[in-house]
């Protein structure tokens, strides 16, 4: 009852937060941005805004409009163009000052906090649209304080967890069943006896050790190796959550391996298999659903890992293309952002959007895990 | 010349003498059934026809067992070679978790045979034989837990036949089945004895009565007598032979 | 038909289980060895850093020189808190669960419900954490928001070792309690629970170590940078090891400088849940062996 009150709860707060990003525009509070009003573009979507005043846009026919160089204005660019006497001491002369200046240049276009918006504005004053879902999930871009519109797109995070996490499951799968196997039908009672404390001991290592570890051993080693600039990689990632997936991994398929009856291992031997033969001919297959179970919630521990990824992995908020540079995770951005963004505001609501994202995988993961062992329950019987 | 001889066999697991001087002598293609009370011996005697108790820590064995005139404990025996001559059946039903194709194909692969035509082959004989082809043809390729338990017990025969044994151990092939399957599989012994011979573990009187050509009763780890099945469940020598006997038909 | 040498196919049958076995095996070790080596390395690295100064002084200099007693003093606050929080909580619902509650779809989804719980990874507890005990119910980053958020991430932890034990606990026993005319809660107190005690204790345990630990849901709860005093109250906020691990290792005034306080901070760290775990398994032992012998 209690853990199912809570799940709610997580779930309440969770999505009351995250869902509010959608209904805030992607423009600081209190802000606008302006075109002059003769100029042709009427609609600037928030990517090209960004853009613009990252000058990646220089000319207005880029977005169909004329010919002419845009020209960029921010606030602080006021004293370019008027003398203090015009804007006034307390600033009182200001917004008449930048209504006048974008009336006057048909290229301009100009951010600058609403209340220095005069209320006989001759401009045009875009209309920032609210952010939607897609654009959440399909941007390509997470500059959430960028300026003067925030850039929330997703599926760099997104692509940087699975990224990290499959290199995780790559390197831990084939070891993880290895050490299963030899423990559930190869090594002694004794040998085992001494092993499984040592794994689980290895799971309950904190992950900021693991971090830590990672970031003065395995960085270090990788930049040496590659002949890197920066050590902080996905591989170094992957490696790490590797070994934090490993003790998942190991025990939940050396159950289900050991949950082999007896009587069909014997089948096989009794047919003149060899051990080895019965191993991967028999108790492999027997055990497909337990060990399948131990690689999902492998990969659901390295999704939702935080502390150890966000040390050694370098925390670029772009899409990866080779495991040798840095990437950023889900769990790493909010870990990383969540303490420098303003209380209730959109950046704030966005990392609870993360964490919604997070949540649903997970939850998917889970869902899947008892899918798998209740069927395998359904099939033994 | 016997098919299997065991001579003055002893059996220890750690210092427990679970098995206490065993001499008997099997004839080809005959049906010999074990009986006796739970932990007399007779299924751990069983398992060391195919060396299956070679599998439990600590266990040891003196005295010999010969298959057709060789000692199958003396040094540089091919454990193999000798289960893929001495099949084996056991309690409930285990086929793998693989069609049911691929459950009597197993013994060949896992014996190296690749040519598939003779898989082929040998698969279809087998199934034939424990007269289960006409029920599963059309379904070679489903997993052989969709059948049923009377069903996968046959399977499980067909398997143990498909790499073409000469001996075949059963230990309890019925007991999990119901009474039209025990059937079949008896009249399924029945007919296999002319090509193999047969070594049944049994704790149904009446079954032991019905298949076998000679029951040996073992207590406490001992042979108590060996003989011909008629005379073991008309006129044993021993009384308690016909304590076991009486006692389980009454 | 296929002619097969018998005993060259035992030869190559044996080579191959000779060569994967050994794999298999070496595999084996190399996961133990990565163990051995992570804890040699933060041992051997550590140890020199840790003396009386460093667990008893608080930190000086931008977190370079002195002590860590704060966050060694913060940390306990926390597993305290947590567990006074989900000890009694998860030991009654497994209780209810286990004792009282017939086989259901009820009670087949609230498990289900706990699995999921144990399977939301620890960052959106601390975003959970945040948003509820910190902001809406305005506790504010304190020792009491950050015991919240880790007793609940430890919560199914408790509840499920604790069901496990109970479990564990033969029918029998029960049926001759309620045969003698006990009633239900009366076989649980006098008959079940002592049964099950050391069972659900090694859980209580292993839920320690899983709390000192945990950082992702302390980040915003809790956790102060740098604070170098100790925590008065429950509103307090404080410093925690895991957390200033963190800190000191990747954005400290000096972080080369720090490193002997890094090193000396994760020793602490990894011998407190090293402590826990072979407490845990040492019980487990102990206990299982006492209850085989009667």
């Amino acid at each position: 009852m209690i853990t199912s009150l809570t799940v709610v709860l997580i779930v309440f707060f969770l999505f009351k937060e995250g869902i509010g990003v959608f209904n805030k525009k992607p423009i600081e509070d209190g802000y606008v941005v302006t075109i002059n009003k003769n100029n042709p573009v009427k609609n600037i979507s928030s990517e090209s805004i960004k853009d613009i005043y990252d000058q990646k846009i220089t000319y207005w026919n880029q977005l169909g409009g004329t010919p002419d160089s845009i020209i960029l204005f921010r606030l602080e660019d006021i004293s370019n163009y008027y003398t203090d006497e015009q804007i006034g001491e307390n600033f009182e002369g200001l917004a008449n000052c930048i209504n006048r200046l974008v009336d006057s240049l048909p290229n301009i276009i100009a951010f600058f906090p609403e209340k220095y918006l005069a209320p006989d504005f001759n401009g045009h004053n875009l209309n920032i649209s609210k952010i939607t879902l897609s654009e959440f999930l399909i941007g390509k871009e997470w500059f959430p304080t960028a300026q003067p519109v925030a850039q929330l797109g997703v599926m760099p995070l997104i692509l940087g967890t699975l990224w990290v996490s499959l290199g995780a499951i790559l390197i831990a799968l084939p070891l993880g069943l290895a050490a299963a196997i030899f423990m559930s039908e190869i090594a002694k009672d004794k040998v085992r006896n001494i092993m499984k404390p040592l794994i689980e001991l290895l799971a309950g290592i904190p992950s900021v050790v693991y971090g830590f570890f990672g970031l003065v051993v395995i960085v270090p080693l990788i930049q040496k190796t590659f002949d890197l600039p920066v050590g902080e990689t996905g591989l170094a990632g992957s490696i790490i959550l590797a070994i934090m997936a490993l003790p998942t991994i190991i025990t939940i398929s050396e159950d289900a391996m050991r949950n082999t009856p007896r009587a069909v291992k014997e089948a096989s031997l009794a047919l003149g298999a060899s051990k080895w033969q019965t191993i991967y001919k028999v108790v492999i297959p027997y055990s497909v659903s337990g060990i399948s179970a131990g690689a999902i919630l492998g990969i659901g521990r390295a999704i939702g890992e935080t502390m150890a990824v966000l040390m050694v992995t370098g925390n670029a908020a772009v899409i990866p293309h080779t495991i040798l540079a840095p990437v950023r995770t889900i769990p790493a951005t909010i870990a990383a952002e969540l303490g420098e963004a303003p209380n209730g505001g959109l950046h704030y609501k966005a990392l609870f959007a993360l964490g919604c994202i997070l949540f649903i995988i997970t939850l998917f993961i889970n869902l899947t895990v008892g899918f798998i062992s209740n069927k395998k329950k359904h099939n033994n019987h | 010349m016997y098919k299997i001889e065991s001579k003055n066999v002893d059996f220890f697991y750690g210092t427990f003498r679970a098995l206490k001087n065993i001499n008997i002598a099997i004839k080809a293609n005959t049906v010999t059934a074990l009986i006796g009370p739970s932990g007399c011996g007779k299924s751990t005697y069983l398992r060391l026809f195919n060396r299956m108790n070679d599998l439990i820590d600590e266990t040891r064995i003196t005295g010999n067992i010969f298959i057709d005139g060789k000692d199958i404990y003396a040094k540089g025996v091919n454990i193999d070679s000798l289960r893929k001559n001495v099949g084996m059946v056991f309690q409930k039903p285990n086929p793998f978790p693989k069609t049911i194709f691929e459950n009597v194909a197993y013994g060949l692969r896992v014996n190296g045979v690749t040519d598939k035509k003779i898989i082929q082959e040998r698969v279809e004989t087998s199934i034939k034989l424990v007269a289960l082809w006409d029920e599963v043809k059309d379904k070679l390729k489903k997993s052989a837990f969709e059948l049923s338990g009377g069903q996968q017990q046959r399977l499980c025969i067909a398997r143990a036949l498909a790499i073409q044994p000469s001996v075949i151990l059963m230990d309890e092939p019925t007991s999990a089945l119901d009474p039209i399957s025990t059937a079949k599989i008896e009249e399924l012994i029945y007919e296999l004895k002319t090509q193999y011979t047969i070594v049944i573990v049994t704790h149904n009187m009446q079954q032991a009565g019905r298949v076998s050509d000679t029951t040996a009763f073992f207590y406490m780890g001992e042979l108590i007598e060996h003989d011909k099945t008629k005379i073991i469940f008309t006129n044993p020598k021993h009384e308690r032979t016909q304590n076991y006997i009486t006692g389980r038909f009454g | 038909m296929q002619k097969i040498n018998e005993a060259k196919l035992a030869k190559r049958k044996k080579q191959n289980q000779f060569i994967a076995f050994w794999i298999f095996r070496l595999l084996s070790y190399s996961i133990i060895a990565v163990l051995f080596i992570i804890l040699s390395f933060i041992i051997i690295k550590g140890i020199s850093a840790v003396n009386w100064d460093f667990i008893s002084k608080m930190p000086e200099d931008g977190m370079t020189k002195g002590g860590i007693l704060p966050a060694i003093i913060g940390t306990l606050c926390l597993v305290a808190g947590s567990i006074i929080f989900a000890f009694p909580v998860g030991v009654l619902a497994a209780i209810y669960m286990n004792e009282y509650m017939k086989d259901s779809i009820i009670k087949k989804l609230i498990k289900q419900m706990t699995d999921n719980l144990a399977g939301i990874p620890s960052i959106v507890f601390g975003l959970f954490g945040m948003a509820l005990f910190v902001n809406k119910l305005g506790i504010g980053d304190s020792i009491l928001a950050g015991s919240l958020t880790l007793g609940l991430l430890v919560l199914p932890i408790v509840i499920r070792t604790t069901e496990e034990s109970l479990k564990a606990v033969d029918t029998t026993f029960r049926h001759a309690s309620l045969g003698l005319g006990a009633s239900k809660w009366q076989t649980t107190r006098r008959v079940v629970l002592p049964i099950a005690f050391p069972n659900i204790i090694t859980g209580l345990i292993l839920s320690i170590g899983r709390v000192s630990g945990e950082t992702a849901p302390i980040l915003f709860t809790v956790a102060a940078y740098f604070l170098p005093k100790l925590p008065t109250s429950i509103f307090d906020q404080t410093m925690a090891l895991p957390y200033h691990l963190y800190v000191v290792s990747t954005s400290g005034t000096n972080i080369e400088e720090s490193r002997p306080i890094a090193y000396g901070t994760a020793l602490v760290l990894i011998l407190l849940v090293l402590i826990a775990n072979l407490l845990a398994n040492g019980l487990r032992k102990y206990f299982g062996k006492k209850v085989k012998m009667n």
